[in-house]
Order: structure tokens, then sequence, then C-alpha cells
């Protein structure tokens, strides 16, 4: 019973945010509401025993991603009058696809196929169960290849962001370390031949 | 107690109103990348209500993959933002039509 009140309550928060996200006007407000959806996310994958993912998802994505989000956001100058036109016109056909997906969805997913009497819910682990134990046992033995291929494809993401972004200015002032260690001593000091001055 | 289904019905509401966002914000590139953000949750959703119900780890291994390249696709994905920012002076879908025929 306390599980369902938990559940529906973070669903509705989840939900709640996610049609935020979707519909206010100014990017940093979804880019916040975006966070909240991801805070009650979190806590229904507590619910359903994925701690170390619940709290990857508060790490990486709320930590992470949606600064990013909002960094790139707050830095770039937006008109947002002009990116709502079209709002109210494509409200309809927005609208009227979801709903059509949802109740497609929901026939295949809901309670006909999959309720408590066709997939009964399994036993809760007891307190020395670790989450994060299970997941690593696995990760790095049966999932190795996929585990060092998911590294590489971080590295990429870092070269490619940083390549892309990188930018050249013609009047930025650089130091060639070339010219500077090929110098010659003749080129910058001239030995001047002249006489002491007396004491006065 | 909760069902398998309430999980998954979950995931399918959350996967819609992501469509929904695509459709009514198809003018701005930043919330379009959220509601992807949005729609890879929802299919995390699905994956970790399963892994629980079947009693099977690979369900989250496959999740700790896909935050891996949705945050990957995150950042160049808003890399280009930057760049595309820097060179044209809008986000705006419709005025990047410079590709056009």
């Amino acid at each position: 019973m306390v599980e369902k009140i938990i559940f529906y309550i973070f669903a509705f928060i989840m939900v709640f945010g996610a049609t935020m996200v979707i519909t206010v006007r100014n990017p940093v407000r979804a880019a916040l509401f975006l966070v909240l959806t991801f805070f009650a996310s979190a806590a229904i994958w507590m619910l359903l025993e994925a701690e170390f993912l619940a709290i990857t998802l508060v790490l990486v994505y709320v930590g992470a991603v949606m600064v990013l989000f909002l960094f790139v956001v707050m830095m770039l100058d937006i008109n947002t009058a002009r990116l709502k036109e079209g709002f109210i016109r494509y409200l309809p056909v927005g609208i009227g696809v979801a709903i059509l997906l949802v109740v497609m969805l929901v026939g295949v997913v809901g309670p006909e196929n999959f309720s408590l009497d066709k997939m009964a819910a399994p036993e809760r682990h007891g307190i020395d169960y670790s989450n994060t134990r299970e997941l690593g046992s696995v990760l790095y033995t049966v999932y190795v290849y996929p585990f060092e291929i998911a590294a590489v494809i971080l590295l990429v993401a870092i070269v490619a962001a940083i390549a892309l972004t990188l930018r050249k200015r013609p009047t930025t002032k650089y130091q060639n370390p070339d010219s500077q260690i090929s110098v010659k001593r003749a080129d910058r000091v001239r030995m001047v031949k002249m006489k002491s001055e007396d004491r006065k | 107690m909760l069902a398998l289904s309430d999980f998954l019905i979950l995931g399918a509401v959350m996967f819609g109103l992501s469509i929904a966002g695509i459709f009514i914000n198809r003018k701005n590139i930043i919330i379009l990348l959220m509601a992807i953000e949005l729609m890879l949750l929802a299919v995390n959703m699905n994956f970790i209500a399963f892994s629980h119900f079947l009693g099977d780890t690979a369900g989250q291994v496959f999740v700790f993959f896909i935050l891996t390249v949705a945050a990957a696709e995150a950042a160049i994905g808003l890399a280009i933002l930057v760049v595309l920012f820097r060179n044209k002076r809008t986000i705006n879908v419709t005025e990047l039509d410079s590709m056009k025929g």
C-alpha cells in the first residue's frame, strides 16, 4: 500500500514535469522541469530496486548533462517569442498523435497482458543485497567488451565536442614553439664594442 | 502490490508526452533535444521494470549503456548547437535552410 502511494506521487510528479518541459515558454524553466522529472524517475527506479542506476541518473543526468543544457541555454541569446510561433498550430496534431500512441501502447502493455496474475511481483531482496555489486559482477565479466566500447564512445564524444567548438581567432596572439626553439643567439643579441665610461 | 503494467503504462505516457513535445516545439532545437532525453528516460523505465520483474540484471546493464550513449549524444548535440548559433546567430529550425537544393 505504501509502495503504491509512493509510486503514484512520483509518477504524478514525472508526468507533470514532462508536461511542463514541453509547454513552458522559457528554455531555462524547461531544463529545470526536466531535472524535476529525472529526480522523480530516480525515485521510481529505487522502488524497482535499481539503486545504482537511480543514483547514476541523478549524478550523470542532473549533475552533468542538465548542467550542460543549462549552460548552453544561458549562453545562447535566444529569442523565445519567435521560437514559440506555431505552438497553437501544431498543438492539436501533437496531442492527437500522442493520444493515439499512448492508447496503442497501453493496449499492448496494459493490465490484460502484464497484470500481477500474469507476471507475479518478485520477492524483495534482503538487507544484505547490493545492487551495485550485482551489476558490477556482470558488467566487468560478461559485458566487458560492450563496457570498453562505451568508454571509447565517451572518448569520441569528448574529442568531437572539443573539436567542434574549438575556434581559432586570427587576432589571437599565440606562441610558435618551433620558431622559439630554433632561434639563434645572433638573431636576438648584438654585441657592441664600446669604451667604458669614466667614473665621475 | 504494484504490477508490471503500472510501470509500463507510466513509460508509455512519458513516451507519448515526448512525442507531443517534438510536434509542438518543432522550432526550438533545445526543447527538441530535451524531448529526446525524455524519450530515452521512458525507454529506460521499461527496461528497468522488466529487469526487476524478470529478475534479470541484463536490463539494468542495457540502461547503463543507454545512459552512456545519451550523455555522449547530448554533449555532441549541444556542441553542434553552439557552433550553429555562432555561425547563424539563430537556432530557429525554420531559418536553418541553407542546405535547401
